[in-house]
């Protein structure tokens, strides 16, 4: 594999990259508890695109690890996870917006940075907007659901150096954003820098 | 328990006229009045077969839906949507979008990650990706629904069911939602995941789903308020989940109303985040003024 990609993308901010089929990619969180708002499209077709659903579906389980199949809303596999030392990550939390923060916080929070303004942001920047974003991939993000249905993002179970690997089964456009969430502790209250690999077989 | 149900008689031509344009439109016009089992009530008025509490007067929209069938409406902000699942085994796949603004959608996972709940039930709202309440569930006699799997695709139906095609026997309620989508002048992008009723998903501790195969009541509904003015598009088939042998899906019926009077739940009734999310609701009614 040859390393094409080895980027820090700073604490809050918007990240893309596109892979080509059977490329690798690392994310490292390189502070620890630090939650990683993903979105996949297909490259080739934007209205084919990660679904959480359709994955969370055809697993049967929630959450993400080693051997879990990111699928489009075609059912097609979009991205294999094929390394993970953190164990679990989230498909259900979705992205913290300004708008969903009033309802989670309070208006007094309208105005803080969120992962959909990163979303809309970085997404722009191949043409998409706010009607192509859906319920995104959360690495690094916990959120167990207990047995009267009560969920919530809780403390995370990531730690500085703790990583998750996949591989593009597809030409992937990949959306990220560094989450800025200061009003829950799935960034542990303090954003910090994430490192992003790319190799190519 | 339901299975397959029987289609509606389809009317029998064999024997027809229609050789002259004539007798083609005599023919055409005696087909009135026949009847099939998953169509609409028209004018919604003339339904029937309602519970005594809806005024009948007021009814916006009555319509059956077969197994596999969908349907699309737009309601004002204040009406009252009823869904029954008339023998058990229907599964209501539903998106809405925000009439006056078609950006602005159902969000499943804001829903209910916000309200700190997975399982959604009698005073849930259906929150939208702008933090409004969409719809409010203001009666719900099942507790089986699901915000997790969202709505089968082609695919899981042609690996289920050998076909997942629109004019095939089981078409996927993801393809019905894009077509009631566009027929509002949506594109297939516009079509977020979907929430389900009366098929309900548990989460186990290790995250594990499983779709409840508990007998189902012979009927269950909900009533569902709009706060504001949505399309919503209703689709009928099973269970992204359910992978019992065949094709198990019985009829939907929706039923919409104008009541006599409504008021948004009481603030202090509700969470606080529920209430903040009527206040973004009211703010946009600010804006665009009344339906």
């Amino acid at each position: 594999m040859t390393t094409v990609l080895d980027q820090v993308v700073a604490a809050r901010s918007p990240f893309s990259t596109v892979l080509e089929a059977g490329s690798s990619i690392t994310l490292v969180d390189l502070g620890g508890n630090q939650a990683i708002d993903c979105l996949l499209y297909n490259a080739e077709d934007h209205a084919e695109r990660y679904c959480a659903h359709t994955t969370i579906a055809a697993q049967r389980n929630l959450f993400l690890t080693t051997g879990s199949v990111l699928r489009s809303n075609e059912s097609r596999p979009m991205l294999t996870v094929t390394d993970d030392t953190c164990g679990r990550h989230d498909t259900i939390g979705g992205a913290c917006s300004q708008e969903s923060n009033t309802l989670r916080y309070g208006f007094h929070t309208k105005h803080q940075h969120a992962c959909v303004d990163n979303f809309l942001t970085e997404g722009s920047l191949h043409g998409l907007d706010k009607r192509d974003l859906v319920s995104n991939v959360n690495w690094f993000m916990n959120v167990p659901v207990e047995e009267d249905g009560t969920l919530g993002i809780v403390d995370g179970l990531s730690a500085p150096g703790i990583s998750v690997s996949g591989r593009a089964e597809m030409p992937l456009l990949v959306l990220i954003s560094n989450c800025p969430q200061i009003n829950n502790p799935c960034n542990g209250f303090d954003p910090t820098p994430i490192r992003v690999v790319v190799e190519r077989p | 328990m339901g299975a397959v149900e029987a289609p509606g008689n389809e009317p029998d031509s064999s024997e027809a006229d229609t050789s002259s344009p004539r007798a083609a439109r005599e023919h055409a016009r005696a087909q009135e009045g026949l009847h099939h089992h998953g169509m609409p009530t028209m004018p919604a008025t003339a339904a029937t077969g309602l519970p005594t509490d809806i005024p009948t007067d007021a009814l916006l929209w009555d319509e059956v839906l077969d197994p596999g069938g969908y349907t699309a409406h737009r309601l004002p902000r204040g009406t009252h949507l009823r869904l029954e699942d008339t023998a058990g085994e229907g599964c209501a796949h539903l998106i809405v979008h925000n009439a006056r603004q078609t950006s602005e959608r159902l969000n499943p996972a804001d829903t209910v990650k916000v309200q700190w709940q997975a399982y959604l039930t009698e005073g849930s709202h259906l929150l939208s990706d702008m933090a409004r309440s969409l719809l409010t569930v203001v009666e719900d006699t099942s507790g089986h629904h699901d915000a997790f799997c969202s709505a089968p695709n082609r695919a899981d139906h042609q690996r289920k069911y050998g076909d997942g095609s629109n004019e095939g026997p089981t078409p996927s309620a993801r393809d019905r939602l894009v077509l009631g989508a566009l027929k509002f002048g949506l594109q297939r992008r516009d079509v977020g995941p979907s929430i389900s009723f009366f098929k309900g998903v548990t989460v186990a501790p290790d995250g594990t789903l499983s779709l409840d195969t508990s007998t189902p009541p012979l009927t269950a509904h909900v009533v569902l308020r709009c706060d504001m003015d949505v399309h919503v598009v209703v689709a009928n088939t099973p269970h992204v989940l359910d992978e019992r042998p065949g094709w198990v899906c019985s009829s939907l019926r929706a039923t919409a109303w104008t009541p006599q009077s409504w008021a948004s739940t009481s603030p202090d009734a509700l969470s606080p985040e529920a209430a903040r999310a009527m206040l973004n609701t009211q703010d946009w009614l600010a804006g665009v003024g009344p339906s």
